[in-house]
């Protein structure tokens, strides 16, 4: 994110951010704390609306720029990335955030995900997986469990999930990070990060419909489970989980969880966000109930970004060749003259 | 002395056959005859040498006079290979020159070419005059103290044809000898054996008793300025340049490789300094919509493809014209449907980029009539997009993209300017109006970075003025129909109409895009011949030029040539109750002056069935087809 206030801003607040549009998400849809949180962060870090822009593509996640008073793009179906690459390129000093959802990310728009990233374009992409498809009413989503029965597969879903962050990470993202939409001071910490970020920072969001799929993510959320079932990712940190008895260990390029009644702390895995993609590419796969899903910043590592290495292209061309004359182009290589 | 010769080179993929006729167009230009090119070649890179799919060719017209075609008739043809002379010699006139490598008809390639026996030996060519030219044994002589391997200097026999067809016309060999120098600095011995094989076919032309006769074309006498050659597709990425410059905007070309449009994106990812952002998408739609990102953010953003592209484009042209945000997209249209003939031309894209999206969507249409056309008509496609706030569709196709002319180039400084505003004050009391429209009928293009103008666009169906998300019906009825009128009532930003002929008469010829050429000269051979006759060529598709309506009626007849089954004619008969006739061709190839001149003919003369939309083409009984329909 380029935003450096200089000179001392207005103090901002979430409600700065918003909309004289109604939110028209479901009651109790976990979109709602993603759009505040997100606010929050924004406020926090001052950011200038006017030189902010939310594009998304299609999916109840996709109406987040209508409820957003920054610049707005609310595209055609998991083409979000796209429109923001164009925008990007011709105003590379823009803050641009894609909103997308599972479908629309990992399905429809599964191409442009990974060129995104693959690009370090510089762009912030909040993905609402929710498991599901909600805004048309209930099929399974590429991230649904495996066997899933929904409108649509009524025996079971037949595919095998995605995981986000293993694409992203496959992709060479140089920002890769998960949250969930009820653990609003972690989301608000990994949003923050995720604005600070110079290139492009994939965050996936564990966000709950509740009308569709409500408690797909219980086992992460439920205070009596969330400390079995996922753990808190800190740099330079072991990775330690269940009320702190338990931790996670490389055998042999496999994440297995120890007793640390048994394993003394100093076998564990310590996270560190700039180690080789491996590694957090493990992170990626770890999913329940085998082992504990993680949360926070998986990777984030600097990168020279798309934008900057097209740009310096063309001041390249302009320092060698001059600026070019207009007529000489048209002119072309030879001309002729008839009297 | 000739007034105007059609030339053929013709040889294996991997003969060179386009860089030697590309040459010959070259300096034929520089001495000063009209030029008209046609280069035809096969889909596959390498397809097997000495194969009927692998030949590649390129005809050229040079004239004295004004010409508006690639020619009809060859008068002398070139071929490297049994195979070449397979494919190319029915196009030969009788009595034209064929030039053949006699080196190339071992018993091995005439066989792969489809001939029972070595056609130079049995009588084929009692109608021509062959030419048995031995040119891989004279190249390998001529190159011989190089150091280059054989393989090196079988690549120069191109440059040995070429030579040799210069001396038949009379051209000088200079303009190619400082091609091949500037070509090939870094590499002295390849230089070398180009440019001695090169004189050699010139030498052998000049020495040996083959020809009788030498054949001279004077100058054209064009209008007088300052020429340059111009293909399509480099008239079209200029065109954008010129086109940013004039609106004082940063170009952001996006694109996905696609034949017959990449040369768009090679060339402009060489203007970089002209301010020029290119971007090669990992799609078509990625492409696209990255132009509109692109717009969104002030720039002038373009993309460019063929027809199964712009299928791919579609939903996002719909987006464009709900979001009312100026965006350029070039169809150079080649043969489909699917991925069909990617090489070959052809004009049926017209419907597909008229109706082809869902819902109500209409989108402005330019069509290109000729490669230098492609200039002027990619400059107004900006001028309208941006004065509309639209996206606008600029047809070319594989003909005109590849096809070059002599082109007179205009002053960079008296081309009109394209005038562009981004508000930036508030244009309501109530605050920022994203739909507010103007007399045009076009919103503000108000640009990300500007404070207070903060809004949000987008695919559901918008309110009239306030821009906000709305279903009510009546709105939606207004907003479809606002949207309509606004590309319905839109100024051409040039000629609507290129006109040949008087206002009224027998028959009008109603064409579009690249037919333009074999139209205009067919048009002129049947005035000449006294046919009460006159040429309509439809520049702007959409919306179809006001005075269309008019000018139909004043002619008896109606013939739509087109290289498709009749797209522009089921336009023109449902939007004008006229009993337009179709002359339609769909074989990859442009039509000829001959054709539209038979086509006219048989109208005329009461050959055409009553009820029948189309006119019987000659030739089409081999293909099995016949007229009626
Ligand atoms: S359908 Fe589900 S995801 Fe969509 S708004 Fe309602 S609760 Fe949220």
């Amino acid at each position: 994110m380029s935003v450096a206030p200089t000179s001392p801003l207005p103090v901002l607040k979430a409600a700065d951010y918003a909309t004289d549009q109604d939110v028209r998400w479901c009651p109790g849809c976990g979109d709602y704390s993603i759009l505040m949180q997100t606010k929050k962060v924004l406020a926090k870090l001052g950011v200038d609306r006017s030189k902010t822009v939310f594009i998304s593509g299609i999916g109840c996640s996709s109406r987040f720029p209508y409820y957003m008073n920054t610049y707005g793009f609310h595209s055609i179906h998991g083409r979000a990335p796209t429109f923001a690459t164009g925008l990007k390129l011709a105003r590379p000093e823009l803050d641009i955030w894609v909103a997308t959802g599972d479908g629309d990310a990992l399905s429809i728009g599964g191409n442009h995900f990974l060129h995104v990233i693959r690009r370090n374009l510089d762009v912030k992409i909040l993905l609402f997986n929710n498991r599901i498809y909600g805004l048309t009413k209930g099929q399974y989503s590429p991230t649904s469990e495996h066997g899933k029965k929904t409108k649509s597969t009524p025996m079971g879903a037949p595919d095998y999930p995605i995981r986000p962050l293993s694409i992203a990470i496959a992709a060479g993202a140089t920002f890769a990070a998960r949250s969930m939409d009820v653990d609003v001071k972690h989301l608000e910490y990994v949003l923050e990060r995720a604005a600070k970020h110079v290139g492009t920072a994939v965050v996936e969001i564990y966000q709950n419909c509740n009308i569709f799929n409500d408690g797909a993510f219980d086992y992460a959320t439920d205070k009596t489970t969330k400390s079995d079932t996922t753990i808190y990712l800190e740099q330079g940190k072991p990775l330690v989980f269940g009320n702190g008895t338990k931790g996670i260990r490389l055998r042999e390029m496999n994440p297995e969880v120890v007793d640390l009644a048994s394993t003394p702390k100093d076998d564990l895995l310590v996270h560190n966000e700039q180690a080789q993609p491996a590694v957090p590419f493990l992170l990626s796969r770890m999913r329940q109930p085998d082992l504990p899903e993680p949360m926070g910043i998986m990777r984030s590592v600097e990168k020279e970004r798309y934008v900057s290495v097209v740009r310096a292209q063309n001041e390249e061309a302009l320092a060698k060749q001059g600026p070019g004359d207009i007529q000489q182009l048209l002119d072309g290589p030879e001309t002729w003259t008839v009297s | 002395m000739l007034s105007g010769v059609t030339v053929r080179f013709a040889g294996d993929s991997g003969d060179g056959m386009q860089l030697a006729g590309t040459q010959f167009t070259d300096t034929s230009a520089l001495v000063g005859n009209d030029i008209s090119t046609l280069p035809d070649f096969p889909a596959e890179i390498r397809a097997p040498a000495g194969t009927l799919a692998g030949v590649s060719g390129f005809q050229i017209h040079f004239s004295s006079n004004d010409i508006y075609t690639p020619g009809d008739d060859v008068h002398a043809l070139v071929a490297m290979n049994p195979a070449a002379l397979r494919t190319n010699l029915r196009s030969v006139v009788s009595g034209g020159i064929v030039i053949v490598n006699e080196d190339a008809f071992t018993p091995k390639d005439v066989t792969k070419a489809g001939y029972a026996k070595n056609p130079l030996e049995d009588g084929t060519f009692s109608n021509y005059r062959l030419i048995k030219v031995p040119i891989n044994k004279l190249t390998a002589a001529a190159a011989k103290d190089t150091g280059l391997g054989a393989k090196d200097i079988d690549r120069c026999k191109n440059m040995f044809a070429l030579g040799l067809v210069y001396w038949l016309y009379g051209r000088p060999v200079e303009p190619t000898v400082n091609y091949i120098k500037s070509k090939f600095s870094k590499k002295p011995a390849v230089e070398q054996a180009n440019t001695l094989a090169l004189k050699a076919g010139y030498a052998f032309g000049e020495t040996t008793e083959l020809f009788n006769e030498q054949y001279q074309v004077p100058k054209a006498k064009l209008a007088p300025g300052k020429y340059r050659k111009i293909t399509g597709n480099e008239a079209v990425a200029i065109g954008m340049v010129a086109a940013s410059k004039l609106a004082n905007k940063e170009l952001v070309y996006c694109s996905y490789p696609i034949t017959p449009a990449s040369d768009i994106l090679h060339n402009l990812s060489t203007f970089k300094n002209y301010g020029v952002v290119t971007f090669q998408a990992e799609d078509e739609i990625a492409a696209i919509g990255a132009a509109i990102g692109a717009s969104f953010g002030g720039a002038l953003g373009v993309t460019g493809t063929s027809g199964p592209g712009i299928a791919l484009k579609a939903e996002a042209i719909g987006l464009a014209v709900m979001t009312e945000l100026p965006v350029v997209i070039v169809d150079v249209q080649r043969g489909g449907p699917s991925t069909g003939l990617p090489t070959k031309t052809e004009q049926a894209d017209l419907l597909q980029v008229m109706y082809g999206r869902n819902g109500e969507c209409p989108v402005p249409i330019i069509a290109a009539s000729s490669p230098a056309d492609c200039f002027n008509a990619t400059i107004e496609a900006f001028a309208i997009a941006t004065k509309y706030m639209t996206p606008v569709i600029l047809l070319s196709d594989g003909y005109i993209a590849n096809g070059s002319e002599p082109w007179v180039v205009p002053q960079f400084d008296k081309l009109e300017k394209i005038k562009i505003e981004h508000p930036t004050q508030k244009n309501d009391d109530r605050g920022f109006m994203p739909y507010k429209r103007n007399a045009d009928g076009a919103r503000p293009w108000a640009i990300p970075g500007t404070a207070g103008l903060e809004h949000r666009l987008g695919g559901l169906e918008k309110q009239d003025v306030t821009g906000s998300v709305n279903y009510e019906p009546a709105n939606h009825e207004k907003m479809v129909r606002l949207r309509q009128a606004k590309v319905n009532n839109l100024k051409p930003a040039g000629p609507d109409i290129l006109w040949t002929g008087p206002t009224s008469g027998d028959l009008l010829i109603v064409g579009w895009g690249s037919t333009y050429g074999a139209i205009k000269a067919a048009t002129l051979e049947l005035r000449n011949a006294g046919v009460a006759v006159a040429a309509c060529h439809i520049r702007y598709m959409n919306p179809l030029p006001a005075k269309l309506a008019e000018m139909l009626k004043n002619f008896k007849h109606v013939m739509v040539p087109e290289m498709n089954l009749g797209q522009l004619r089921l336009l023109l008969r449902s939007k004008y109750l006229v009993d337009a006739k179709g002359l339609n061709k769909v074989r990859g190839q442009p039509f000829t002056i001959g054709e539209v001149v038979a086509g006219a003919k048989s109208l005329l003369g009461g050959e055409v069935p009553a009820g029948a939309q189309e006119i019987a083409m000659a030739g089409a009984e081999d293909a099995g087809i016949g007229g009626g329909g």
